[in-house]
């Protein structure tokens, strides 16, 4: 696949982006902090340059290809997060995966989103294919996007409570919630 | 055919057969039992692969498998049950008419399986009646097969119906798995 | 007739309302970004009252129903027999297999992994191996025996699951003979990969390391035998449904989708090559040693359910040009990785070594250690782009394990597949996306 190499941030020279303003300050590309983590390039834009940024790499860049959102409740995480300098970890992490068909590359965006505002803006107007993925994210882990068409929740029942994808949500069996569906025959 | 009634059931062995009502009435139930289809997950391939031509459900005639509840009289729930299709498999349950028998195909379904978690309902006789539970993950064809000949060779003799009685819910009879790597030659002899 | 008594599984706001609630935005939206309706459009449907008279009705399809491939409920919005908006509803088989995943080991992982999409359960054992071996840094240090081995077993469950595709997808057209030549070749590959692995299903034979055992004697003569037979068997498919009439008007120019609206949506797979994209991981980003064997990428041009028929029919043949030559090219040597602080020793040593005993016991109760760090690895399963996203934080069970189901986004493109079609292309059309629910619902 590729060199394994160490996830640590702010290696100069390591990419070739032209992009002014690297200076002392971590690696940039497209004007956000980029870090490599098992040779793969990862972007840790904010939460409000989030859809600007997607829509800028999937017009100008060529990533015509969302591949997959996800998220990552680091409540429990105790080891370095590889994030660059500048980037504060917060607990929730919307990962944004990205494709070009054209040069065979792939993107990851990490967005820092915290535990008490759980709410990030929803790519489906850029990409159309996010919106069951979004769906996926907020069920199992309550982070809400704003301007989704339809947030509701798809793997657990509609009336379910809680987020099982949660650190603080645990995985034990429960006694089995079912509604008694009424015998008519 | 110069017979009297005086002669009574002498001269007429060859068209008759007599029997209790009570076997009559099993062994029809036995004999003619199609399943509901209740695929879920992994366990549906192997009960497809059951009714597919090497294994051939066909011999006992099962391999009609009726979309409709109120066709069928086996539901054999096949893979694992979810918290969100517990209320559907209930409904399908209850749609279908008397006398009905369940088979709990794989562990998913007897038990929760490896999947001890908020997701699964850990073991389908939560819901329903269970009346043979088929271990594996997934049971081979040869184990459905068995399951399937288990029920049969129970409800033929009534003993089905006394466990159930005796349980207050289903039978629970449990078997053993066959076939795969450990017994290659189990594929059971059609006997019928 | 009101949505709400339509089923008594009522699932809230997770149904589809009736077209009443529908403006002209929304509609805009629910269309996609690539369906763009021109401004004008849009504003001449807002001036348009909402249909009173309730020409459209709410059918619900599932979960439980012959055709629908799983436990997949449809919500269709129908205006005769015309399928206006879909909803696919899921959920009904969510396993919670990535909150399992955090607490199992490594070593355990692929067991849970492999019951996700359970028609090629090799494929997500693979990408789960992929991923944590990226982790721990040891991707080129596999043995080529090893990854020789991980294709062939996986091109021999692409045969499968594909023969698996052809089958179903003939019975829910109403060739219900196709169910049982289908398969009658998947008992032979499920026959052979029960002889290499152990199992006929959920094998966990592809492990972080390498394959858990070598291929057994005679593995050789077994595999040519199955491809012996399944060769001829495919043209005799090609007799019974490619160039059969009906089979053509079933399936010709139903559910169309082009190759724009197919990237917009993520639709990786047979879906996004019948549109004429030719994507294939295999071929575009190799992993394992696919740049070293010769097959060709079968694209379709018309973006039907009839070019993913035959794109799956014809992918079975390049499966089996690609096994043979995995038979010429198969290299002697390891199975895996001889890294003991990741491989568990041969049983046999157990008896000798005190070293051997401690490294197994820590190994199959502890599990390995993996540094921490995150990764994205994908590989092409036989639906599409099959992902896993690991985030590993030092310890001995992955922190975090979401795999990235192919089927899970191909159903997102099915409701513009759905699109002014009849209900019995419907049937077509979910059959042709080919999802399995295990790896939609997780």
């Amino acid at each position: 696949m590729s060199d394994a190499s160490d996830d640590d941030s702010g290696a100069p020279g390591a990419d070739d982006e032209p992009e002014p303003g690297g200076g002392a300050g971590p690696e940039l590309r497209h004007g956000v902090p980029v870090t490599e983590s098992r040779g793969q390039q990862v972007l840790h834009p904010g939460r409000d340059e989030l859809v600007e940024l997607v829509r800028m790499l999937r017009d100008d860049e060529g990533f015509r290809v969302c591949v997959d959102v996800t998220a990552v409740d680091y409540l429990a995480y105790d080891a370095p997060r590889g994030l660059p300098a500048g980037v504060t970890g917060e607990r929730f992490e919307v990962v944004v995966g990205l494709l070009s068909h054209a040069t065979a590359e792939r993107l990851r965006l990490r967005v820092q989103v915290p535990s008490g505002d759980p709410t990030c803006p929803s790519l489906f107007d850029v990409h159309p294919g996010t919106e069951a993925l979004e769906r996926e994210v907020f069920d199992m882990f309550g982070i809400a996007f704003t301007d989704h068409p339809d947030l509701t929740r798809i793997l657990m029942p509609e009336d379910w409570e809680g987020h099982p994808l949660r650190k603080d949500n645990p995985v034990g069996a429960i006694p089995v919630q079912f509604k008694g569906v009424r015998n008519d025959r | 055919m110069g017979w009297d009634v005086s002669e009574g059931f002498e001269g007429l062995d060859h068209n008759f057969l007599t029997g209790k009502l009570e076997d009559l009435v099993q062994w029809s139930r036995a004999k003619s039992s199609w399943p509901v289809t209740f695929g879920l997950a992994c366990c549906a391939l192997e009960m497809m692969g059951a009714g597919g031509a090497h294994y051939d459900l066909a011999r006992f005639g099962m391999e009609v498998f009726r979309a409709s509840p109120r066709q069928a009289d086996i539901m054999i729930v096949a893979g694992r049950v979810s918290q969100k299709m517990a209320p559907v498999l209930r409904q399908i349950h209850d749609q279908m008419m008397e006398p009905k028998w369940v088979i709990s195909m794989g562990v998913c379904a007897s038990s929760g399986g490896m999947f001890n978690n908020y997701a699964l309902v850990q073991g389908v006789d939560q819901i329903v009646p269970v009346d043979v539970y088929a271990p594996g993950c997934p049971p081979t064809p040869e184990t459905l097969i068995h399951a399937i000949e288990t029920l049969r060779d129970n409800i033929q003799t009534g003993e089905l119906l006394r466990r159930r009685q005796h349980n207050g819910g289903g039978a629970g009879l449990v078997i053993e798995q066959r076939g795969g790597i450990a017994e290659p030659d189990a594929l059971p002899a059609g006997r019928r | 007739m009101s949505a709400a008594d339509l089923t008594r599984t009522a699932e809230g706001g997770q149904e589809m309302g009736p077209r009443k609630g529908a403006t002209a935005d929304e509609l805009l939206r629910e269309l996609g970004a690539v369906l763009r309706m021109s401004e004008a459009e849009a504003a001449a449907l807002a001036d348009v009252p909402p249909d009173e008279d309730e020409r459209t009705m709410i059918l619900n399809m599932g979960p439980q129903h012959p055709s629908t491939h799983g436990v997949l409920r449809l919500m269709l919005e129908l205006e005769g027999e015309t399928v206006l908006r879909t909803k696919p509803i899921i959920g009904y088989l969510h396993t919670g297999m990535e909150k399992t995943g955090e607490t199992l080991t490594y070593v355990q992982g692929p067991t849970n992994t492999t019951r996700m999409d359970y028609a090629a359960p090799l494929f997500n054992e693979l990408v789960f191996s992929l991923a944590t071996e990226t982790l721990l840094g040891i991707e080129d240090d596999i043995p080529e025996r090893a990854q020789w081995i991980r294709m062939l077993l996986c091109e021999l469950n692409r045969m499968s699951s594909h023969l698996l595709f052809l089958a179903t997808n003939g019975l829910d057209m109403g060739a219900v003979s196709m169910m049982i030549y289908g398969w009658r070749e998947r008992e032979e590959t499920l026959r052979l990969l029960e002889m290499i692995t152990g199992l006929r299903m959920n094998h966990n034979f592809i492990r972080p390391g390498g394959v858990a055992a070598d291929l057994p004697d005679g593995w050789r003569d077994a595999t040519l035998r199955v491809l012996d037979l399944v060769e001829p068997r495919l043209g005799e498919y090609e007799v019974l449904m490619t160039g059969q009439p009906i089979w053509r008007q079933r399936l010709q120019g139903v559910g169309l989708i082009t190759a724009d609206e197919a990237i917009a949506l993520g639709a990786t797979g047979p879906v996004l090559r019948s549109t004429g994209v030719p994507w294939d991981l295999r071929k575009a980003d190799p992993y394992l040693f696919y740049d070293q064997v010769d097959f060709g990428v079968v694209v379709g041009s018309y973006g039907d359910c009839f070019d993913r028929y035959a794109i799956r029919l014809n992918e079975v043949r390049e499966s089996m040009a690609i096994v043979r030559q995995i038979l010429d090219k198969l290299p002697p040597g390891d199975y895996r990785i001889q890294d003991r602080k990741v491989t568990p020793p041969p049983r046999a040593r157990i008896d000798e070594s005190m070293e051997a005993l401690i490294h197994h016991f820590k190994l199959f109760t502890e599990g390995f250690k993996v540094p921490e760090g995150e990764v994205y690895c994908a590989i092409e399963s036989p639906r599409g782009e099959l992902g896993c996203y690991m985030v590993s934080d030092g310890s001995g069970t992955p922190y975090r394990m979401h795999i990235r189901g192919p089927s899970f986004v191909n159903l997102q493109a099915m409701p513009h597949m759905l699109r002014g079609g009849l209900i019995a292309d419907a049937v077509a059309v979910i059959s042709s996306v080919d999802p399995i629910m295990g790896e939609v619902d997780r």
